[in-house]
C-alpha cells in the first residue's frame, strides 16, 4: 500500500511539463448583459487566434476557460479570478472589458505566480499595479492625445471638451485638454454628463453657446452614443461648423449601422479599424468574422483579445510551458509584431502596447455600409497617460 | 430669455416622450394595480417591431407605428390570459417578481434574436433633421413627439372620464365583485385596459426612440425613470402623469443645461420633495 502511495506521489510530481500537458488559460469579462457583445468579441479574437495559430504549442494543448462578469463588479471578477487559479489550476489570466475588475484581480498575480494580460481595460493605472501585468489594447490617453494635435492642425484655436462623468470620461477630458494647450489652443469649457443622461440636446446648446469650433466628446460606447450623435445634428452644429471629435470608441463598428448617415464626417482617433488595409488584417477579420457569427457585431476588442493570444503563445513557448510568471513576462518586454492594426510592440518598461493611432473618418463604403477611413498615422505612440498617473 | 426658451423646449420635448411611454403603466399601476415592471419590456417590443418593419420590410414609419401597437398587443394577449390573471390583486411582492421575470426573459429572446447592436427607426423625411423655431432650431421629431403626447393625453382623458368604457373600467377596478354582479364583464375590461396599457407602451417605444433607442437593456435601462414619473404623478391619473413627466423633465433638462456635474442630484431631489409632501403623489387618488 505504501508503494502505491509512494508510487501515486511521484508520478504526480514527474508529470510535471515532460510531456504532453494542457496548459489553461482563464479569460474574464462580459459574456452576458448589457456589454455582451464586446465579450463575444474577445471570444472571437481569442478563437480566431486559436483557429489559424492552432491549439497545440509543441505538445501542449491550449485550453481557453472563460467566466462571466456581465457589468463591472471588482468583487465578482477577482472571486472568479480567484477560482480559475485554486480551482481550475490557469497559469495564465486574460481578458478584462472594466478597468475596475482588472484593478481588482492585480493583487493577486504575484502570490499565484500568473501573468496577466489585459485585452481592454484602458485606464492607464492598471499595468502599474503590478509587475505581471501586460497589456494588449489601448488607453484612453494613448487614442485621445493624438486628437488634440490634429484639431491644432486643422486651425482649432477654441475646443469644448464634453464627457460622460465616470474614470474613462475624465481620462479623456484631461488627456484632450492638457495636449490641446500645451500645443497652444483653448479649452473654454469642459462640461461632465452625469452617464445615465438620455437627452443630450441641453448639452449641444451650451456647446453652441460657447463658441468653441470643435467639440471633443468621450461616452462609453453603446446606447447614449447614438443619442448623443444625433443631438449633434439636430441641434445644428454640423451645419455651424463646429467639429466633431472623438477617440473611436464613439464610432465603433457595431455601433456604425445604427448612427447611420448622422455619423458621416465625424473625426475620430484609434487604435484599430476593422477596414485597416493590410494582409494581416485581412486574415484577421476573415477568420474573426467567421468565430463571431454575424459580421455586424465585429469590434475592436476583438484585436485586443487576438494580440493577447499572441503574447500569451509567445509566453508559453518562452517557459515551455511551465508555470513561471515572471519568466513569462520578461519573455515578451520588447516583443515586436505585426498585428492586424499595425506594426506593434510591448514597451520593456511599462509593458503597455506601443502601437500606431489612426486618424479615421466615418465614410460610407460604394456597398452601402459604413466605415472608419483611415486618414492619418501616428507611428509608435507610447502611452502619454502613465506620467500623469505617477 | 433665450436659454429660458431654450431649455423650455427641450424640457416640453423630453417631458412628453416620457409621458407617452410612462402613461400606460399609470394605468395598469393606478387603476388595475399590478406593479408591472415589465412595461419597458412592452416599449422595447414595439420598438423592435417597428425597427424590423422600416428597416428590414421597407415599410413607412407610419405602417411601423400601427405594425408596432398591434403586433404587440397580440404578443401581450396570451402573457394577459395565462400570467398577468393570476395576479390580479395578488400583493405586490407577487406582481414584482412575476413581472420582472418577464422582463429577464424579454431581454433573454431579444438579445438571441435580434442581436445585442442598436437598432434604429428610420424617420421620413419630413421628420427628419432640424427645424428652425427663430431662437434655436430643434429636431422635427421631438415636435412630432410633443403632438403625440397630447394627442395621447387628450385621447385617454376622454376615454376614461367621458366613455362608458371608462366608467366600467373604473366600477371594475374600485369593486371588481359589485361591478360584475351589476353585468359588468369585468375580465374583458381587464383585459382591454391592460391591452391599452400595452398599446401604449408600444407607442411610446417608437416614438421615443431617437431619445432612448432601442436595444436589450432598454426593457430595465428606463424603467427606474418610469416608475418614478407613476409615482409622482399619483398612479392612475393622467393629468398628474403629465404634470410629472413636464415638471421633472424640466428639471432633469435645466440642470443637465446650468449644472451637468450635479448629475441627476436635482431630479432626484424633486422626486424626494414631491413624494414626501405628497404621497400618493401630486394627482394620487386616495385608496
Amino acid at each position: 500500500m505504501k508503494k502505491l502511495i509512494l508510487a501515486a506521489a511521484a508520478a504526480i510530481l514527474f508529470s510535471g511539463a515532460a510531456y504532453a500537458d494542457v496548459i489553461k488559460i482563464g479569460v474574464v469579462g462580459p459574456f452576458s448583459g448589457p456589454f455582451a457583445i464586446q465579450g463575444k468579441n474577445f471570444k472571437a479574437g481569442i478563437d480566431a487566434y486559436i483557429a489559424t495559430h492552432g491549439d497545440k504549442i509543441g505538445n501542449d494543448t491550449i485550453e481557453v476557460l472563460y467566466r462571466d462578469v456581465p457589468q463591472a463588479d471588482p468583487a465578482q471578477s477577482k472571486a472568479l479570478a480567484q477560482e480559475l487559479v485554486v480551482k481550475e489550476h490557469v497559469q495564465y489570466l486574460a481578458g478584462f472589458y472594466f478597468t475596475p475588475d482588472a484593478m481588482a484581480v492585480t493583487p493577486l498575480l504575484q502570490q499565484a505566480n500568473v501573468p496577466l494580460v489585459v485585452m481592454n481595460a484602458a485606464t492607464s493605472a492598471i499595468v502599474t499595479k503590478s509587475p505581471y501585468v501586460v497589456r494588449t489594447s489601448f488607453t484612453t490617453w494613448q487614442t485621445s492625445a493624438p486628437m488634440a494635435k490634429i484639431a491644432r492642425e486643422r486651425g482649432v484655436e477654441k475646443a469644448i471638451t464634453v464627457v460622460s462623468d465616470y474614470g474613462p470620461g475624465v481620462d479623456a477630458e484631461n488627456a484632450f485638454k492638457s495636449t490641446f494647450e500645451k500645443e497652444g489652443g483653448k479649452v473654454v469649457e469642459s462640461i461632465r454628463m452625469p452617464l445615465s443622461t438620455n437627452d443630450f440636446s441641453p448639452v449641444m446648446q451650451r456647446v453652441r453657446n460657447s463658441g468653441a469650433q470643435a467639440v471633443f466628446a468621450f461616452l462609453p460606447s453603446g446606447p447614449t452614443t447614438l443619442g448623443f450623435v444625433k443631438a449633434y445634428n439636430e441641434n445644428g452644429l454640423k451645419e455651424a461648423g463646429v467639429q466633431f471629435l472623438a477617440p473611436g470608441d464613439l464610432t465603433q463598428e457595431s455601433d456604425l449601422p445604427a448612427l447611420g448617415d448622422a455619423a458621416l464626417g465625424i473625426l475620430t482617433t484609434f487604435h484599430y479599424a476593422i477596414a485597416h488595409d493590410s494582409p494581416e488584417n485581412r486574415a484577421f477579420v476573415e477568420a474573426a468574422r467567421k468565430a463571431i457569427g454575424n459580421p455586424a457585431e465585429l469590434s475592436f476588442p476583438s484585436v485586443g483579445a487576438y494580440d493577447g493570444m499572441h503574447v500569451i503563445y509567445k509566453m508559453i513557448e518562452a517557459t515551455g510551458g511551465k508555470q513561471d510568471a515572471k519568466k513569462a513576462v520578461d519573455a515578451v518586454k520588447g516583443l515586436a509584431w505585426e498585428s492586424p492594426r499595425g506594426p506593434v510592440s510591448i514597451d520593456p518598461e511599462t509593458r503597455h502596447i506601443t502601437q500606431n493611432i489612426y486618424l479615421r473618418e466615418v465614410a460610407k463604403g460604394s456597398d452601402g455600409t459604413y466605415y472608419n477611413k483611415e486618414i492619418k498615422t501616428f507611428e509608435k505612440q507610447p502611452d502619454p497617460g502613465l506620467a500623469p498617473a505617477k | 430669455m433665450q436659454v429660458f426658451f431654450s431649455i423650455g423646449v427641450d424640457a416640453l420635448a423630453y417631458g412628453m416622450v416620457l409621458f407617452i411611454i410612462s402613461i400606460g403603466l399609470s394605468v395598469t399601476m393606478g387603476l388595475m394595480r399590478v406593479v408591472n415592471l415589465a412595461h419597458g419590456a412592452f416599449a422595447m417590443i414595439g420598438g423592435y417591431i417597428a425597427s424590423y418593419a422600416a428597416r428590414d420590410l421597407g415599410l413607412g414609419y407610419g405602417f411601423a407605428i400601427i405594425l408596432a401597437v398591434i403586433g404587440t398587443i397580440i404578443i401581450a394577449i396570451p402573457l394577459e390570459r395565462f400570467l398577468y390573471r393570476r395576479i390580479y390583486g395578488a400583493p405586490e411582492l407577487t406582481q414584482v417578481l412575476m413581472t420582472i421575470g418577464i422582463t429577464f426573459c424579454v431581454i433573454g429572446l431579444a438579445n438571441y434574436v435580434f442581436g445585442p447592436t442598436l437598432k434604429t427607426i428610420p424617420l421620413p423625411a419630413d421628420l427628419q433633421g432640424p427645424v428652425n423655431l427663430g431662437f434655436r432650431t430643434i429636431a422635427a421629431h421631438k415636435l412630432f413627439a410633443i403632438g403625440c403626447g397630447v394627442a395621447v393625453a387628450l385621447g385617454l382623458w376622454f376615454l376614461i372620464e367621458r366613455t362608458s368604457f371608462g366608467v366600467k373600467l373604473r366600477a371594475s377596478v374600485d369593486n371588481t365583485a359589485m361591478a360584475a354582479s351589476l353585468g359588468v364583464r369585468t375580465r374583458i375590461v381587464y383585459a382591454a385596459s391592460f391591452a391599452l396599457a400595452v398599446g401604449l407602451a408600444a407607442f411610446g417605444g417608437v416614438i421615443g426612440a431617437e431619445l432612448l433607442p432601442v436595444e436589450p437593456y432598454y426593457a430595465l435601462r428606463y424603467m427606474v425613470t418610469f416608475l418614478v414619473v407613476v409615482s409622482v404623478g399619483g398612479a392612475g391619473s393622467i393629468p398628474g402623469a403629465l404634470i410629472a413627466c413636464l415638471l421633472l423633465g424640466a428639471i432633469d433638462t435645466t440642470g443637465r443645461y446650468l449644472v451637468p456635474e450635479y448629475g441627476e442630484f436635482f431630479f432626484y431631489l424633486a422626486v424626494i420633495a414631491i413624494v414626501w409632501v405628497f404621497p400618493r403623489g401630486l394627482l394620487g387618488r386616495a385608496k
